[in-house]
This record gives structure tokens, C-alpha cells and sequence, in this order.
């Protein structure tokens, strides 16, 4: 057992042993590792996130024009550091008649509920809780930071904040349903809720058994952090900045790294559930190794929810809700069905040709879809010709014949 | 004591204390929040019994949508939700009484029955593939589960029923 195959295990064992030293109990001691587990890893996903911050900001403005931060250190490395030392000199104002107790706790619970994901996420071969209800976990604590967001937007005793709340409650609670149904496909694929399991599972990674659910997965869970293009929780020409309008200081300052580390929880997700986790070359003999690949998968999916962040518009709410429980839903149940029949069929395949039966059912569900959504965008180009003309900017109301004539001139 | 025993103490006590703050607070939305807390006590207490999957549920479904139900619906009906009115009606007493005897009953119960101090059998390490067996065998609990289905898919269409815009009428 050297340190370079086992090295978590290694500093548990020692410090297990120091413990027992002192003379704590056998329990006890299981307790404090616990802890200090929680505690490591809770400290290094919100360190993490200040490098996240700087990332998105330079990713983002080039791909606005812009430079982004380059001010501060090498490449505006530092930026966060400066910024982190201006928010914590920062007063923390509480409104008028606010509820303070609870307007302290709502961002505290956000980001709680977020880091809470990590503990069952398997970083690396072996370690890691193996927790037989994994999948299903991820969701339930997804439950606390909805709560903490209606307690931020009810506590705050300001009616945007309110509204802002309860559009992202909405918001979370209607795409939480296509989430979990292409959160089954894996755990049918795989047999398991454990993530642990799923992850030794994928001889072939499931986006090749699974891409449709993937993309599913992807995009609800996009909507579900609130990035663009579903940022209507903090739709600022209307509720200026959401739910956290009044937040200032640390306290705004958790709800902001909440939201990054959200998004980099989403793709370290979506890479244990569809991308291997942390399956690569020569992981299984040196974990560390299992860490770094899974660290990659997670950033390239994270780099695209950046990338959709800085490309597109934001939608309209009866465009997302529709979006939801009008295609992502309905594709996500018939994707459920689909894995579990097939694969039901399959049973006795290799896994490479169990996997190229899915991807060309998947293919030929996909290109119903687009089929279908192309046909559904004629017609409704058809019913409203002016409001969709190619390169046109769409209008509300038909402009009159005169007013069109006098513009044209 | 061991490490286990203390975190139940620890959690009882919370629990309780929330459970009671549920129906003494006067303000609404804090009773649905302390009632979230004490429902989340209850998850853990699942969680230190080894039902991992009992405590994972009893988070989806109690705090997951039912508190944020009651949540929404506090803050959707009463006027700016600061409605600090009387929080008893003039027959509290009856419940009361009926509290008191159900909490009787209930330990006359525990105390009746006789209960083996030790697990009668070892607790599986995964027991949701025999749950999940338990509930599609025709032997185990086919029945049940089928009309739970089928009373679900019938609220299901009830709400959409009530909630559906008639535009003709």
C-alpha cells in the first residue's frame, strides 16, 4: 500500500490510529474521520470555485469580445483573491423588517445543499461513501437549496425578491422531472443507484448507450441552476437581481459561489453518470489518477454550460415551461421505456454491441425528434408568418401596410 | 455511550423541539419550516436505523414537495403572509384530549408488546433489490402497489381536470 495507489486511505488509517492513540472509542473515532472527511472536502469544492470564478469570467468575455479580468496577477489570476478580500470588508446590510434568522440560513442552506451532492460523488476508485441510494440522493438534497432560495426571496420582505422565488421555484421544481428520468436511464443501464456502481459499470460509457438522455440531463440541470439561458430568476430588467436583491457581503457572496459550484456539481454529475466517471487508462492501479480523469470530464461539461451561458439569449417563461413538460419530459419518458425494453432484449450482447443498439435507437429517436420539432416550427411559422421570417427581428404586432411602405423608403 | 447514541439523543432533541415549535409558533411559514426541520430529524433517525433508502424517500417526498407545497400555499393564500390572528379555535382542548390518549395508547402499545432487544435477523447491506422485488411479486405486494398506481394516476387527472382553463364556458 504505497502513497501514490492509496493515499487517502493511507492519511485515514493514520490519523484513525492517532485517534485510538489518544484513547477515543472505536466509535467515536469513526465520527471524528467523518468530520474531517466533510469538513476537506466541503473546504476544497468552495476553494475550488475561486478558480471557477476567474474561468468563467475570461471564457465568457472572449467569447463577448472582451478581455475579461487581466488587471490582477498573470492573466488576471488573482482577480478573485482581490474581489474575495473587497466582499468579506463588505457590510452585511439586513432590510427593514427582514426575518433575520432565516435571512441568514437561506444562503447558508443553498450552498450546504449543493456540497452535500459531493459527499456521495465516487472521486476516485474505492473512496469515497458507497451509498446504495446515490442517485436518488443527489436529488433529495436538491430539495434544501429550493428551500433556500424560497426562504432568500421570503425573508428578504421585498416583493421582487418574493417573485423572483417563487419563478425559480417553479423553474427548479418543473425541471427536476425531466432530471430524474434521465437520471433512470443510467441507473436502469447500470442496475444501480450507487454511483460507485454505475461508474464500474460503464464498460462503454453511457452517453454512447444514452446520448439523448444525456443532453436531457444537460439541459435540465442547466435550467435547474438558473444559468442563461433559463436565467429568468434573476431576469434583471424586470426583478432586477432575483431572489438575492438584498443579499450583500459574504452572505451574497455564498449565494454567488453557490451558483458556480452548482454548475461544476452538474457536470461532475452528468461525467459519473454518463461519462465514465472515473474510468480511464490506468485509474484502477493509481486513483489519483481516476481523480484527474474525472476532474477533465467534469470541466469539458461544465465548459459547455459556460459556453451555452455566453452564446445564448434568454428564453421566455412560457417558452421554458412548455420546453419542459411539452418535449423534455414526454422524450424522457419515452427514452426510459426505450432503455429498459431494449436493454431487457440485449441481455446476453457484448457491451460494445449493447451499446451500438442503443446509439442507433437513439439516433432514430433523435432524428423523430428534430423531424417533429421542424415540423412543429413550420407550422407555427405558417399560422404567425410575421413573428419568425428568417433574419428578421420578431415584431409583436403586424406592422400596417402604409407604416411598412414609409419604413422601406 | 457510544458515538451512535449520541447523535440520537442529539437529533431527538431537535426533532422534538422542532415538532413543538410546529404548533406553537405563531407565524406560518416558520411552523412549515420548523415542521421541515423535524421531518428531517425523522430522515435521520431512518438514516442511523440503516434504512438509507426510507431516509433518502422521507427527503424527497416530505421536504421535496410536500413542505414546499405547504410552503407555496402558505405564501400564495394569506394576505402578505402576516397573518398573526389567533392560532387556536375555541374547541383546542378536544384535541388536546385526543393527543393525550392517542400518546396513551400508543405507549400502551410499545409497552404491551413484548420486543426483542436484539435484531431478530442480520439487516441486508443492500436491500433495496429485495424492496423493489417485494413490491412487483404477485406473493408480496403487487396489490398495494397497483392501486397506489392507479389512486396516484386518478388525483393526477383531478388536478389537471380542476386546474384546466375552460375557455368556452
Amino acid at each position: 500500500m504505497g502513497l501514490l495507489s492509496h493515499p487517502i486511505t493511507l492519511v485515514a488509517d493514520w490519523l484513525r490510529n492517532l485517534f485510538l492513540g489518544w484513547g477515543l472509542s472505536q466509535g467515536l473515532t469513526t465520527v471524528l474521520l467523518y468530520l474531517i472527511a466533510a469538513i476537506v472536502v466541503a473546504s476544497l469544492a468552495n476553494a475550488w470555485v475561486i478558480f471557477l470564478i476567474w474561468f468563467e469570467r475570461k471564457i465568457v468575455g472572449r467569447m463577448q469580445d472582451r478581455i475579461g479580468p487581466n488587471r490582477v496577477g498573470p492573466y488576471g489570476l488573482l482577480q478573485p483573491f482581490a474581489d474575495l478580500i473587497k466582499i468579506i470588508t463588505k457590510e452585511i446590510i439586513f432590510p427593514d423588517k427582514a426575518d433575520k434568522p432565516l435571512y441568514v440560513i437561506a444562503p447558508l442552506l443553498m450552498d450546504a445543499a449543493i456540497v452535500a451532492i459531493w459527499a456521495v460523488i465516487p472521486l476516485v476508485p474505492m473512496v469515497g461513501m458507497d451509498f446504495n441510494v446515490a442517485a436518488l440522493y443527489t436529488i433529495a438534497v436538491g430539495a434544501f437549496a429550493t428551500l433556500g432560495i424560497i426562504l432568500a426571496g421570503w425573508s428578504s420582505n421585498n416583493k421582487f425578491a418574493l417573485v423572483s422565488a417563487f419563478r425559480t421555484v417553479a423553474q427548479m421544481i418543473s425541471y427536476e422531472v425531466p432530471t430524474v428520468l434521465a437520471l433512470l436511464v443510467p441507473v436502469l443501464l447500470a442496475g444501480t443507484m450507487s454511483l460507485q456502481g454505475i461508474v464500474e459499470a460503464q464498460h462503454v460509457w453511457y452517453i454512447v448507450l444514452a446520448p439523448l438522455a444525456f443532453v436531457i440531463y444537460f439541459i435540465a440541470s442547466v435550467a435547474e441552476v438558473g444559468r442563461t439561458p433559463f436565467d429568468l430568476l434573476e431576469a434583471e430588467s424586470e426583478i432586477v437581481a432575483g431572489f438575492h436583491i438584498e443579499y450583500s457581503g459574504m452572505l451574497f457572496a455564498t449565494f454567488y459561489v453557490g451558483d458556480f459550484l452548482h454548475a461544476f456539481t452538474i457536470g461532475m454529475l452528468g461525467a459519473v453518470l454518463f461519462l465514465g466517471g472515473w474510468r480511464g487508462p490506468g485509474a484502477e492501479a493509481y486513483p489519483l489518477l481516476g481523480l484527474i480523469y474525472l476532474w477533465i470530464k467534469a470541466f469539458v461539461v461544465y465548459f459547455i454550460g459556460v459556453w451555452v451561458r455566453g452564446t445564448l439569449p434568454r428564453l421566455r417563461i412560457d417558452q421554458m415551461m412548455n420546453f419542459c413538460w411539452k418535449f423534455l419530459t414526454p422524450l424522457a419518458l419515452i427514452l426510459l421505456v426505450e432503455a429498459a425494453v431494449v436493454d431487457r432484449l440485449l441481455l446476453g450482447f457484448t457491451p460494445w454491441g449493447r451499446g451500438l443498439v442503443h446509439l442507433a435507437i437513439n439516433v432514430f429517436i433523435g432524428a423523430l425528434v428534430i423531424a417533429y420539432a421542424r415540423a412543429y416550427d413550420n407550422r407555427r411559422k405558417r399560422e404567425r408568418p410575421l413573428a419568425a421570417k428568417p433574419g428578421q427581428y420578431p415584431v409583436a404586432h403586424p406592422p400596417q401596410p402604409a407604416a411598412a411602405e414609409a419604413q422601406s423608403d | 455511550m457510544t458515538a451512535m447514541q449520541i447523535i440520537f439523543l442529539i437529533t431527538a432533541v431537535v426533532t422534538l423541539f422542532a415538532a413543538f415549535r410546529t404548533v406553537t409558533t405563531p407565524n406560518l411559514i416558520h411552523a412549515a419550516l420548523w415542521l421541515i426541520l423535524a421531518l428531517a430529524g425523522v430522515a435521520v433517525f431512518y438514516a442511523l436505523l440503516n434504512a438509507n433508502f426510507f431516509a433518502v424517500i422521507q427527503v424527497v417526498v416530505y421536504i421535496g414537495a410536500i413542505a414546499i407545497l405547504m410552503v407555496f400555499a402558505i405564501m400564495l393564500t394569506r394576505r402578505e403572509m402576516r397573518d398573526r390572528g389567533k392560532q387556536t379555535s375555541g374547541r383546542w382542548w378536544w384535541a388536546a384530549i385526543l393527543g393525550a390518549v392517542f400518546f396513551a395508547g400508543v405507549t400502551w402499545m410499545i409497552e404491551a408488546v413484548a420486543l426483542p432487544s436484539q435484531p431478530t435477523a442480520a439487516v441486508p447491506a443492500s436491500s433495496i433489490a429485495d424492496l423493489g422485488k417485494a413490491l412487483v411479486n404477485p406473493n408480496g405486494y403487487v396489490i398495494p402497489f397497483e392501486v397506489a398506481s392507479v389512486l396516484l394516476l386518478a388525483a393526477l387527472i383531478g388536478a389537471v381536470f380542476v386546474a384546466w382553463t375552460r375557455h368556452n364556458s
